[in-house]
């Protein structure tokens, strides 16, 4: 089966956000990052440099740390997406973003949903043995999860700039939650 | 951003098909560099071919002992896949030296293999770009290139090609698998990358309509010493200004049987150390004939006005990272 919308500019795309779907018509220029904005209402994930660098816009694809603002809708039909809003169950936050309270983890907060989805995604990826630049070479695949060393948070972490500078206490509120 | 078409073919051949079908047309994998580049307004395609979720996602076992990627195999799956982490390390290495974790998890072997090679000006239409706009000049020449090429650029284009992936795969003597209008072909990784000359335009020998299906390393380098290393101005999350990707396989008195070494952030492609490599053929393997070995590879490096840096950079990690694969047993370890 072939999808698409040939020669039209924009597309009907379906998405479930923090468990709720969507159906929404739209431009094929629309990112995932102005469809949570500007049309769910979902104004978490934040549009920093809107070009994959700064990480403000960090959501979770299919369980998998993402930049939102380089995925385009339309290619993401039919995919479950977590933001920010979604982390917390109910009223009780979850553990990343309680450390973040605790820690003080943060100044103005512009990249800090970004921050926390983010570390979400790294807590995954470790659980599931991942490695990262800075883990040893020599470790084989298959011996279960990595430990989150402070090396290990700050070069997991580089795709989240703070200009803020709150880099300390991200580290520290991450590896809070390790623990 | 100009608005588009999407499309998203089941099947490679459809793909192809609705490419060819399509004036304008781009294939859309990862998105990563393409999205970026519609943003600045450098890339205005009518028609997305969507062809992230194509049945290329698998990573096998070659009988050699090698493995094949699919393209659309996520940075990420490849980096952490235990047939490329615990075979060929420089490959593992080298691609968790990319982009940033979510970048990773995006970014596609087909993609991150047909990333524009560029630069600043590049991606700012407001400059002059023989690459971007061929015949308008290059502003990077007499501008801001201490990050450009040293070895092997032209008068028209002094980019760099920024993957890191791709170095190990020069090192490695991987190959390219394609599919397009006129059938299947392979090119190895090595010369899938061409070099400015008069066409800057021109990044790789890819053919217009042209697929990547899947890359393949062989065999005969699984299990080998290998590493990649990469100086760059932060410790994570930016290009190289210099990398390199090393593979070796000595003998027990460390005599150098094979060696692949190929150089990453110094020219237009992933540069294959050839002349470095044929010099340390059937030498013992002693920092010094390592240094006259790379020494003779940089002799072809040609620096701009600012990044002069680089060819001591570039020989510096060479001579640590290929001596530091020397034998533990050989008395001739670094």
């Amino acid at each position: 089966m072939s999808t698409g919308t040939g020669s039209g500019t924009s597309s009907w795309v379906t998405m479930t956000v923090n468990g709720v779907e969507y159906r929404r018509e739209l431009d094929n220029r629309t990112t995932v990052l102005d469809l949570l904005r500007e049309h769910l209402g979902l104004t978490g994930a934040k549009k920093g440099c809107d070009h994959g660098q700064c990480g403000a816009c960090t959501v979770l694809v299919d369980g998998r740390r993402a930049n939102s603002c380089l995925l385009p809708a339309v290619a993401q039909d039919g995919a479950e997406v977590t933001t920010v809003e979604g982390l917390a169950a109910g009223d009780e936050l979850h553990p990343v973003q309680q450390a973040f309270l605790d820690r003080d983890a943060f100044q103005c907060g512009y990249c800090t949903p970004g921050q926390l989805c983010s570390a979400v995604g790294v807590f995954a990826e470790a659980a599931a043995g991942h490695p990262s630049h800075v883990t040893d070479p020599g470790r084989a695949s298959g011996q279960g999860p990595v430990e989150l060393s402070r090396a290990e948070i700050r070069e997991r972490m580089s795709g989240n700039l703070c200009r803020c500078g709150a880099y300390p206490n991200i580290v520290a509120a991450i590896e809070d939650v390790t623990r | 951003m100009k608005p588009f078409g999407y499309q998203r073919p089941a099947t490679v051949e459809a793909a192809v098909e609705a490419f060819a079908a399509t004036p304008g047309a781009r294939y859309l994998a990862g998105g990563t560099n393409l999205m970026d580049l519609m943003k600045h307004g450098v890339e205005t395609p009518a028609v997305l071919v969507d062809v992230s979720r194509l049945p290329l996602d698998a990573v096998e076992e070659l009988p050699d002992g090698g493995v094949r990627a699919g393209a659309t195999v996520r940075n990420s799956d490849l980096a952490a896949h235990p047939l490329v982490h615990d075979r060929f390390p420089v490959l593992s290495q080298a691609l968790l030296a990319g982009a940033s974790g979510q970048l990773r998890n995006m970014a596609t072997t087909g993609g991150n293999l047909l990333q524009r090679t560029r630069c600043g000006y590049f991606q700012d239409t407001s400059a002059a770009c023989n690459k971007r706009e061929p015949g308008s000049g290059c502003a990077a020449r007499d501008g801001v290139h201490r990050d450009h090429a040293v070895l092997g650029h032209s008068e028209r284009c002094v980019a760099t090609h920024p993957s890191d992936m791709a170095v190990a795969l020069a090192a490695l003597d991987a190959v390219v698998e394609l599919y397009g209008p006129e059938g299947a072909r392979t090119v190895p990784v090595a010369e899938f990358h061409r070099l400015p000359g008069e066409h800057p335009e021109r990044d790789t020998v890819i053919r217009p309509g042209e697929l990547i299906t899947a890359v393949t390393v062989p065999g005969t380098a699984a299990g080998r010493p290998s590493a990649y290393r990469k100086a760059r101005d932060r410790a994570s999350y930016a290009f190289a200004l210099a990398s390199v990707a090393a593979v070796l396989d000595t003998d027990e008195d460390g005599t150098v049987r094979a060696v692949g070494l190929a150089f990453g952030g110094l020219a237009h492609r992933p540069w294959r150390a050839r002349l470095a490599e044929t010099a340390l053929l059937g030498q013992r393997l002693t920092e010094e004939a390592v240094a006259r070995a790379v020494d003779a590879e940089l002799a072809l490096a040609e620096p701009l006005r600012d990044n002069g840096f680089k060819v001591p950079l570039a020989r510096n990690l060479a001579v640590h990272t290929l001596s530091g694969l020397a034998p533990a047993r050989s008395p001739q370890r670094l």
